[in-house]
């Protein structure tokens, strides 16, 4: 292939896979952060504490985190049409992208909320400050910086999960790379989707590191 | 303005019950600090949690300001609407100051107000008037993360007077800081004490902060309250193990045929020179051997060791001269320590404790 052959390829891809990653990062964090909280919410001393729940909450989630993607993949292909219409396409691999997320960014979530320091619960306890203040200015305000950087890991695992949903239908760098580089022997073309993913896991990272030290110098020192 | 009665906590671990409070009756007057003292482990910590119910009380009730909040809280675990309301008028500082680094000085100081629903407007003039009250005006915009200890501390207090409490709770608040940031931690806890006529609450393990603030009180151990009164009460008691601590007094017989006497002062005696008058009226050589006054409450209170010559039986009348000033003697045998108990009238004023 020469190289303006695969520039539109590229391309494709590229924008594919940024729009796969994007928007299942978006129903990733709208559902695994209500999970991660209720993890610890739910624990025992939680404010909301409930033995049963949270433990049925945490097979859940350790279910969804032991299952190989590739498998998930395939076993969500009625769900995926069921609530996008079709189990091909980017638009399609958002579905089961979030949903082998969501348990793992539930679990940062957890680990994040759980080292917000109890003094500062206790303090907005004894201000008069209900659950939900509680969760909207003390638990995610301090947590922060730990959940940007959860939600970094969590794009990048995204970017992963969606070079392999290109095995099965999906669109994105990994599906070019399989068509192209893979299945024509281009070894090429191969290197070069290899590049580009690294470059975009490269910047993800910087610009995720960069926010968290944003986030964190304004607490600690001058 | 506070009152518990009969207030036990039993915590439950691993199918072990520890009682950290058992059975304990506090009356905190309005206006007055209170001081809480008692070692690590006696409860007092548990104590002014159950104050503000951040902790259940396994049994009794806690009434501040007219209001059963024992009543208000319910069975469950979580903090209903009236529970929360009556919270709201009751300050806390904390022994790690408790300020969110996520925000500004002035953003901390907010928050109970956020909580209360006051407008952006209103809450920024409040805080910064706050600001103004514990001294760190300039100090609006910094992180707490910026602040030195003694300056989160009053933050801390600025937050705890946000929401216009009548009592504020201290759980240890200047357990943290050194010295001289302590005394000018209680110095302002003081003041705004006397200023806005708040009822302060505090607990602590240092003698000190009791000695310089406190107008009353308690000796915690083992979750049961052993003495408690108000300071000069306390110093009218024979044997209080508070009054000793407060006021400690030491010194040995310069030889034998000496009386050792301990005198009390307290009330209007103190205001009194009753050492000169004992030594012009009966022509005695008084030695002082240790003293330790104090004024408390714009009183002079304290207690003093002097050394009379001659045996017991020689001093009756010059000791008999002290009783009729109106002063708490007691009489320190030669070889103990012990004070002995010689007759006097014990006006017990003893709380607490069943």
């Amino acid at each position: 292939m020469t190289w303006s052959e695969m520039q539109p390829l590229l391309e494709q891809g590229t924008i594919d896979t940024l729009y796969m990653v994007l928007w299942s990062t978006v129903v990733t964090v709208l559902g695994g952060l209500p999970l991660g909280i209720l993890l610890v919410l739910t624990d025992k001393g939680g404010l909301l504490q409930n033995r049963p729940l949270n433990k049925v909450v945490g097979v859940i989630v350790n279910i969804g985190r032991s299952l190989p993607f590739i498998i998930l993949l395939i076993a969500l292909i009625p769900f995926t049409t069921l609530v996008v219409g079709t189990f091909i396409g980017p638009t399609a691999m958002i579905v089961p992208l979030a949903v082998g997320a969501i348990p793992f960014f539930a679990r940062l979530v957890e680990t994040a909320v759980r080292e917000v320091d109890h003094g500062l619960v206790e303090a907005v306890q004894s201000m008069g400050g209900s659950i939900p203040t509680i969760i909207r200015k003390v638990l995610l305000p301090q947590a922060l910086p730990s959940l940007v950087s959860g939600v970094t890991t969590t794009v990048i695992v995204l970017i992963g999960y969606s070079a392999m949903a290109g095995a099965v239908g999906g669109e994105g760098l990994g599906s070019k790379a399989i068509t192209y580089g893979y299945q024509r022997f281009d070894t090429q073309f191969m290197l070069i989707t290899v590049v580009v993913l690294i470059a975009i896991v490269t910047v993800v990272q910087l610009i995720g590191d960069l926010a968290v030290r944003l986030l964190a110098r304004r607490g600690r020192t001058a | 303005m506070i009152t518990t009665t009969g207030l036990t906590k039993v915590y439950e671990s691993r199918g072990r019950q520890v009682t950290a409070l058992d059975g304990v009756d506090l009356h905190v007057r309005e206006g007055e600090v209170f001081g809480v003292i008692g070692q690590s482990g006696a409860g007092k910590s548990s104590l002014i949690r159950c104050v503000n119910l951040l902790e259940r009380p396994t049994s009794g009730t806690v009434t501040v300001d007219g209001v059963d909040l024992t009543a208000l809280a319910g069975r469950g675990r979580r903090a209903g609407k009236d529970l929360r309301r009556a919270r709201s008028s009751i300050g806390m500082v904390f022994q790690h100051f408790n300020l969110l680094s996520s925000r500004t000085v002035e953003d901390n100081i907010e928050l109970p107000l956020e909580i209360l629903g006051v407008s952006g407007a209103e809450r920024s003039r409040r805080a910064l008037e706050l600001l103004d009250l514990v001294g760190l005006a300039d100090k609006a915009k910094a992180y707490p993360g910026q602040l030195s200890g003694g300056q989160k501390q009053r933050v801390g207090i600025a937050r705890a007077l946000a929401g216009n409490p009548k009592v504020l709770l201290s759980d240890e608040a200047t357990s943290a800081l050194d010295p001289e940031t302590t005394r000018s931690i209680l110095q302002l806890l003081r003041d705004l004490n006397r200023q806005l006529g708040l009822t302060v609450l505090l607990i602590t393990h240092e003698m000190d902060v009791v000695k310089t603030i406190c107008d009353s009180a308690a000796l915690m151990r083992k979750g049961r309250i052993v003495e408690s009164g108000t300071v000069s009460e306390l110093l009218a008691t024979p044997g209080s193990e508070l009054a000793a601590e407060l006021f400690p007094v030491t010194g040995d017989a310069t030889g034998p045929d000496r009386t050792v006497v301990d005198v009390t002062f307290h009330g209007e005696a103190a205001t009194q020179p009753v050492i000169s008058q004992l030594s012009r009226t009966y022509n005695v050589d008084i030695s002082i051997l240790g003293a330790a006054m104090d004024t408390v409450g714009g009183r002079q209170i304290g207690r003093m060791r002097i050394e009379l010559p001659g045996r017991y039986e020689e001093n009756v009348v010059p000791v008999g001269f002290l009783r009729e000033q109106g002063l708490q003697v007691e009489i320190v045998e030669a070889d103990a320590t012990v004070p002995a108990q010689a007759a006097q009238s014990p006006v017990l004023a003893k709380e607490g404790a069943k």
